[in-house]
């Protein structure tokens, strides 16, 4: 396939849900997440109880999606940043290596400088990361936790 | 491309409905999304123009349940049907673990299954995959509509490689889990056997 697996280990995911926590304070925004370029939500911090973060991660990704469509037609690689002002909500979304997404949302405490600043430290870090996760995921070694489940266990997931 | 987390034991999957307009690829997931119980899925997205076509994409998150301790999530997507929003299209297929396609079962919409199920192939193969090896079904919908081709015809027709199909009339939920079940058995299959 074109794309390999995204899986999650409880390392990175600590290290990736450390630097979110930190980006929430750090750039004094109100929410934080990382999802991956297909809307899963890989990791969220900040005040996420007030927001339908499954559905946000999804039209996130449409988002992007759809910007890298239009930076194709345009002949430009990428779009990797987009911002989105709103009367009392705005939202900040950083493309971090092609494969994830950073997304802040902030109100008026803070400032688009001020995000944009620890937006792109965070970015970096999440670089490193992420590379090294793709690496791990690579690695013939690792298995799936799909190996051992049978047949079986498929089958009675849909007997209802 | 699915996803999958050992911290929260969840597996994630993708899954899009594919097909020429007005087959009845969000009546599909409308059904599922008023069929479920509130606690398995999440909020139906529907990127729809003013006249209900779909726009961008519908998106239904659903837990189908656990399988050795890991949560099964599936998200589904529906992709804009009407010919002139391919660029669209090609972006939903991105990541995607199986796909579904509806087919409408009315003989005057034979030309424009042909064409979809053409462009679902082309779309894939831009992403680097191959229709013949995802995990994919076919929903042979509208089966109670006047002027309907017989399904031998619709199989000769739209299934050569023999996938597992159904009859449907999703507007009432004939065949739309029985469908939804077989391509979501074929993805965690598929994860076995690690070839997504």
């Amino acid at each position: 396939m074109s794309n390999p697996q995204m899986v999650m280990y409880e390392e990175e995911f600590n290290q990736i849900q450390g630097i979110v926590d930190n980006l929430v304070q750090a750039a004094n925004s109100k929410v934080v997440f990382i999802i991956d370029k297909n809307g899963q939500l890989i990791a969220a911090a900040g005040d996420t109880e007030q927001i339908d973060t499954t559905s946000l991660a999804s039209l996130t990704a449409g988002n992007i999606a759809a910007t890298g469509g239009i930076a194709k037609l345009l002949r430009e690689n990428e779009f990797a940043t987009q911002f989105h002002e709103g009367e009392k909500a705005n939202i900040h979304i950083q493309l971090v290596g092609n494969r994830v997404i950073l997304v802040v949302i902030f109100d008026s405490k803070t400032s688009l400088g001020l995000v944009r600043l620890r937006v792109k430290k965070a970015t970096e870090q999440l670089n490193a990361i992420f590379e090294s996760l793709m690496k791990k995921v690579e690695d013939p070694a690792t298995q799936t936790p799909f190996a051992e489940i049978t047949d079986d266990d498929i089958d009675s997931l849909f007997n209802d | 491309m699915s996803f999958i987390n050992y911290l929260s034991r969840e597996i994630n999957c993708k899954i899009v409905y594919y097909g020429p307009g007005l087959c009845g690829k969000t009546t599909n997931l409308q059904y599922i999304y008023n069929k479920t119980n509130p606690d398995a899925k999440g909020k139906m997205i529907s990127l729809a123009t003013e006249t209900e076509r779909t726009l961008f994409f519908d998106f239904l998150p659903l837990a189908l349940g656990e399988i050795r301790g890991f949560k099964t999530r599936f998200h589904l997507y529906t992709v804009p049907g009407q010919v002139f929003y391919d660029a669209s299209r090609k972006l939903i297929l991105k990541g995607v673990d199986g796909v579904v396609f509806v087919a409408d079962s009315q003989i005057a919409r034979m030309e424009a299954n042909v064409e979809s199920l053409e462009n679902l192939r082309t779309n894939l193969a831009e992403q680097g995959y191959s229709l013949d090896k995802l995990p994919y079904v076919i929903q042979y919908n509208k089966r109670d509509m006047p002027g309907i081709a017989p399904v031998d015809e619709l199989r000769q027709l739209l299934n050569a490689a023999n996938v597992p199909d159904f009859e449907g009339v999703a507007s009432t939920g004939v065949g739309v889990f029985d469908t939804l079940k077989a391509v979501a058995k074929l993805v965690l299959t598929a994860l076995k056997k690690g070839t997504t």
